[in-house]
C-alpha cells in the first residue's frame, strides 16, 4: 500500500474543534456543550424551586413557572444528560474496544452540530420571548394550535427534531462502531460492560427515536399546517400523541439510564480490584431491560382510560422490569462483596447509586401498580420517582464517569478532596430535595402548579426541598472548581492512573494520541489489560506490526449542515419560505459536496508516531 | 483496510463493494439506518390506522381511489426494484456500462411512479380531498408523501450516483455507495408494498 501523502489542511485553534472529526475531540465538544446545558437546566430547576419555597410565592409567575418546568425537563434529558452521555460514550468506546476510531467519523462530528444546534433553537426561545410552556411531554391539545398559540412549542418541536436527527445518527454510528471496529480478539463476550451497555443503549436509540420524529412531525404539522392528527374536533385523536410520545418515551428512559449502568460496572469492577460478578447475566440483564423497554410505554397513561385490560398487562410488564434490573443490582453488591475497595470520588458515586437507584426502582413498582397509580398519578411522587431514577440513577453515573474516565479524556487527574466535596453535598442535596418530595406526593401535593395555599402541611416540606437543591447547586460548582482546580495542574498522568484499569483504554498513553493504538491490540480475554498486567506484561501484545495510519480529514461540512437546518427551522416557523429554502439548500448542498469529493484523509507515518502527535 | 486500496490497477474484487473496511461499515450503517426507517414507517402507519376512518365531510377512501391507477404504479415501482437488482448483478460482473444502464431505468421507472403520484394527489385536493380535511386526509398525505419524498431523494441521490460512476469509474470507493442506493430502493418499494395493501386496498374494502 503506497502511503502516499495527501495534502490534507490540518487546522489548528477553534478551527481545529470546528471541523474535527476525531472522537477523542468530539466527546469533549459533548460534554463542555452538554454541561452548559445541565447549567441551565439546573439553574432553571433553582428558579423553580425558589419559587416552591413557601406558599402563595410571586418569585414567578405561574406563565413563567410553566415555561420553566417544560424548558427543564426538555433541557436536562435531551440537552444535558444524553449529550454528558455522548461524551462518555465517545471519550471511552472507541478506546475500549481497541479501535482507532469510529465507524463513521464525519457522522459523528455532524451528529454533535446537530444535537448543539437543536439545543441551541431551543434556547434561544428564551430571547424570543415565545417559550414552550406546554411541558416537557406536550401533551396535545395542550400543545395544539389552539391552546399554545404563538411559537413557543415550535421551537420545542423544532429544536428536537434537529437535535433527535444528531442522536439517531450517534445511534447507528455506535451500533456500527461496536459491530464492526472491534480489535482482533475482541469478541462479543469479552467487551466490558460499559461497552455493552452502549451497544444496546445505540440498539434503543435507533429504534425509539424515529418515533419521535414522527410525533413531531405531525404536531408540526397540526400546528404549522393546520393538518388534523390531534385535533379531535376534525377527527383528530389526542391519545394518539400519548401514545406516539410513550412509545418513544420509555425507551428513552432506558436510553438515559443503561450507560449509567454501564459505568457503574466498571467502576464497581476496578475499585473493587475484582472481575465484575456475573458478567455474562449482566449482559443478558441489559438486553432483557431494553427489550421489555419497549413493552410498557402505557403505564405512563393508565389514568387516559385505556381500559383494565390494557391497564393489567402494562402493570405486569413494568413490575417484569425490576427482575433483570434487580439482576444487576446483586451483581454489583457481589462484586463489592470482599473486594479490597477504594473510595475514590468515582468510587463514591457509584456505591451511592446503587441504594439511590433502588429507591427510584422501588417507587417504580409502586407507580406500576395500576389501581394504586390513580392516587399518585400526576403528584410530586411521581416527580421524586423520576428524580431518583434519573439524577440518582444517571447523574450520578455520569459523574462517576467523569471522575473515573477524566484522567483519560484530559490527562490531568480530578482533585480527590474536591471530587468527594462533590458527592457528599450533590448526595445530601439530591435525598434532602426529593426524598421528601415523596411524601409530599402521597399527601396530595399535585405537580405542575406553580404555587400552593398555605396550611395544607406542604410548607415545610417544601422549603426544605429547596435548600436541597441549593445544595445540589453547590455541589456542581464544586465540580467546576475541580475542573478548572485540574486544569491548572501541568502534572503528566500515568497511562493507568487508577492502577487497576482492567480494560484497553488504560493500556495507552493520558490523553491518547490522535490514532489511539499505535498497533491495535490482540485481545486474548475479557478484562484484557487486567489479564495481561498479570501476566507480567506492560503492554498489550500487538495485533498488526507498526506502520503507517490512516486518518479521516477534518471538515466544515457538518457544522454548516447544522446552520442550514437551524435557519429552515426559523424560516419554517415564522413564515420566511425563503430562508427555509435557502436553509434546507445549504444542508443538501452540503451532502451533495460530500458525496460528489472523496475523503483521501491522510497517513501519519511511524516516524511521526515516535514523535507523539497528541490529540 | 484503508481508502487507498481503489487504485487497484482494474483489479476490483468480485464484491468490491465489500472489499474496504469503510465500504462494509457503509453497508452495516445503512442497515442499521433502514432498521430506524423501518420504525418510522411503522409509525406513520399506526396513525393512519388510527386515523383512516375519521373522514368527516371529505370524500372517503372508497371514494377517492382508483385502483387500477394504483396498481399501474405498484408495478412501476416493483420493476424499479427488479431493475436496481440486475444493476447490483451487473456491478459484480464488473460491467459498468450494464449497470448504467439498469441505473438509468431504475431512475425513469421511479420518475414515472412520482410522475402518477402527483397526478394522484392533484385529482384528490380538487375532489375536495386536502392536507386540512380531515383526520384521515391529514395522515393519509403524510404516510403517502413521506414515501414520495424518499422516492424523489432516491431519484436524485441514484442520479447523483450515476454521474459519479461517469466520472470516477466503479471502484472500491463508489461500488459501496451503488450498493447501499439500491438496498435503499428496495427498502421504499417495500414500503410501498405495505402502503398498497393498508391504505389503498384496505381503503376499498372498508
Amino acid at each position: 500500500m503506497a502511503a502516499h501523502a495527501h495534502t490534507v489542511k490540518r487546522y489548528r485553534g477553534l478551527m481545529d474543534w470546528l471541523t474535527t472529526v476525531d472522537h477523542k475531540k468530539i466527546g469533549i465538544l459533548y460534554l463542555i456543550a452538554g454541561g452548559f446545558f445541565f447549567l441551565i437546566g439546573g439553574l432553571e430547576a433553582i428558579l423553580i424551586r425558589i419559587q416552591l419555597i413557601k406558599p402563595m410565592n410571586d418569585f414567578v409567575g405561574a406563565d413563567t413557572f410553566n415555561q420553566l418546568i417544560t424548558m427543564h425537563g426538555t433541557t436536562m434529558i435531551f440537552l444535558a444528560a444524553m449529550p454528558m452521555l455522548f461524551a462518555l460514550m465517545n471519550a471511552v468506546i472507541p478506546l475500549q474496544i481497541g479501535a482507532r476510531d469510529v465507524a463513521f467519523p464525519f457522522l459523528n462530528s455532524l451528529g454533535f452540530w446537530t444535537f448543539f444546534a437543536g439545543g441551541v433553537l431551543l434556547n434561544i426561545s428564551w430571547f424570543a420571548g415565545d417559550i414552550p410552556d406546554a411541558g416537557w411531554t406536550s401533551y396535545v391539545p395542550l400543545a395544539g394550535p389552539m391552546y399554545a398559540g404563538g411559537h413557543g412549542v415550535d421551537y420545542y418541536l423544532m429544536g428536537l427534531q434537529i437535535a433527535g436527527i444528531g442522536t439517531l445518527i450517534g445511534g447507528i454510528n455506535f451500533m456500527a462502531t461496536i459491530i464492526n471496529m472491534r480489535a482482533p480478539g475482541m469478541s462479543f463476550m469479552r467487551m466490558p460492560m460499559f461497552t455493552w451497555a452502549i451497544f444496546i443503549t445505540s440498539a434503543l436509540i435507533v429504534f425509539a427515536f424515529p418515533v419521535l420524529t414522527v410525533g413531531l412531525v405531525a404536531l408540526t404539522f397540526d400546528r404549522l399546517f393546520q393538518a388534523n392528527f390531534f385535533e379531535t374536533g376534525n377527527g383528530g385523536n389526542a391519545v394518539l400523541w400519548e401514545h406516539i410520545f410513550w412509545v418513544f418515551g420509555h425507551p428513552e428512559v432506558y436510553i438515559l439510564i443503561l450507560p449509567a449502568f454501564g459505568v457503574i460496572s466498571e467502576v464497581v469492577s476496578t475499585f473493587s480490584r475484582k472481575r465484575l460478578f456475573g458478567y455474562s447475566s449482566m449482559v443478558f440483564a441489559t438486553v432483557l431491560i431494553a427489550f421489555l423497554g419497549f413493552m410498557v410505554w402505557a403505564h405512563h397513561m393508565f389514568t387516559t382510560g385505556l381500559g383494565p385490560v390494557a391497564n393489567g398487562l402494562f402493570s405486569i410488564a413494568t413490575m417484569l422490569i425490576a427482575v433483570p434490573t434487580g439482576v444487576k443490582i446483586f451483581n454489583w453488591l457481589f462484586t463489592l462483596w470482599g473486594g479490597s475497595i477504594s473510595f475514590t470520588s468515582a468510587s463514591l458515586f457509584a456505591i451511592g447509586f446503587i441504594p439511590t437507584f433502588v429507591m427510584g426502582g422501588v417507587t417504580g413498582v409502586m407507580l406500576a401498580v395500576a389501581p394504586a397509580d390513580f392516587q399518585y398519578h400526576d403528584t410530586y411522587f411521581v416527580v421524586a420517582h423520576f428524580h431518583y431514577v434519573i439524577v440518582g440513577g444517571l447523574i450520578f453515573g455520569i459523574f462517576s464517569g467523569l471522575h473515573y474516565w477524566w484522567p483519560k479524556m484530559f490527562g490531568r487527574v480530578l482533585n480527590e478532596k474536591l471530587g468527594k466535596a462533590t458527592f457528599w453535598t450533590f448526595f445530601i442535596g439530591f435525598h434532602m430535595t426529593f426524598f421528601i418530595q415523596h411524601f409530599l406526593g402521597l399527601i396530595g401535593m399535585p405537580r405542575r402548579v406553580w404555587t400552593y395555599l398555605p396550611g395544607q402541611d406542604f410548607d415545610t416540606m417544601n422549603a426544605v426541598s429547596t435548600v436541597g437543591a441549593f445544595l445540589m447547586g453547590i455541589g456542581t460548582i464544586l465540580f467546576i472548581v475541580n475542573v478548572i482546580v485540574s486544569a491548572a495542574n501541568k502534572k503528566p498522568v500515568a497511562d493507568d492512573p487508577w492502577e487497576d484499569g482492567r480494560s484497553l483504554e488504560w493500556s495507552i498513553p493520558s490523553p491518547p494520541p490522535e490514532y489511539n493504538f499505535k498497533q491495535l491490540p490482540l485481545v486474548r480475554s475479557y478484562d484484557a489489560w487486567w489479564n495481561e498486567k498479570q501476566k507480567g506484561n506492560t503492554e498489550m501484545p500487538p495485533a498488526e506490526p507498526v506502520g503507517p495510519i490512516h486518518m479521516p480529514s477534518p471538515s466544515i461540512l457538518p457544522l454548516v449542515m447544522s446552520i442550514g437546518l437551524f435557519a429552515a427551522a426559523l424560516g419554517f416557523m415564522y413564515d420566511h419560505l425563503i430562508v427555509a429554502i435557502g436553509g434546507l439548500v445549504v444542508t443538501f448542498g452540503s451532502m451533495f459536496l460530500r458525496s460528489v469529493f472523496d475523503d483521501h484523509g491522510f497517513h501519519i507515518e511511524p516516524e511521526e508516531q515516535e514523535k507523539g502527535v497528541h490529540a | 483496510m484503508s481508502a487507498h486500496d481503489h487504485h487497484l490497477d482494474g483489479h476490483l474484487p468480485h464484491e468490491p463493494e465489500k472489499a474496504t473496511l469503510e465500504g462494509r461499515n457503509k453497508i452495516l450503517g445503512f442497515w442499521l439506518f433502514l432498521g430506524a426507517e423501518t420504525v418510522l414507517f411503522g409509525t406513520l402507519f399506526a396513525a393512519f390506522i388510527a386515523l383512516r376512518h375519521q373522514v368527516l365531510d371529505g370524500p372517503t377512501a372508497d371514494h377517492l381511489f382508483e385502483l387500477p391507477m394504483v396498481f399501474a404504479a405498484t408495478m412501476i415501482l416493483l420493476v424499479s426494484s427488479l431493475a436496481s437488482v440486475f444493476a447490483v448483478q451487473a456491478l459484480h460482473q464488473h460491467k459498468v456500462k450494464a449497470m448504467i444502464v439498469w441505473l438509468i431505468i431504475t431512475i425513469l421507472l421511479g420518475l414515472s411512479f412520482l410522475g402518477l403520484e402527483i397526478y394522484e394527489f392533484n385529482t384528490y385536493v380538487s375532489e375536495g380531498h386536502k392536507l386540512t380535511t380531515s383526520a384521515f386526509s391529514s395522515s393519509f398525505y403524510t404516510l403517502v408523501g413521506f414515501h414520495g419524498a424518499h422516492v424523489a431523494f432516491g431519484v436524485l441521490w441514484i442520479g447523483l450516483l450515476i454521474a459519479q460512476i461517469f466520472k470516477k469509474g466503479l471502484t472500491v470507493v463508489t461500488a459501496p455507495k451503488i450498493y447501499v442506493s439500491a438496498i435503499y430502493w428496495h427498502f421504499i418499494d417495500v414500503v410501498w408494498v405495505f402502503i398498497f395493501t393498508v391504505v389503498y386496498l384496505m381503503g376499498k374494502v372498508g
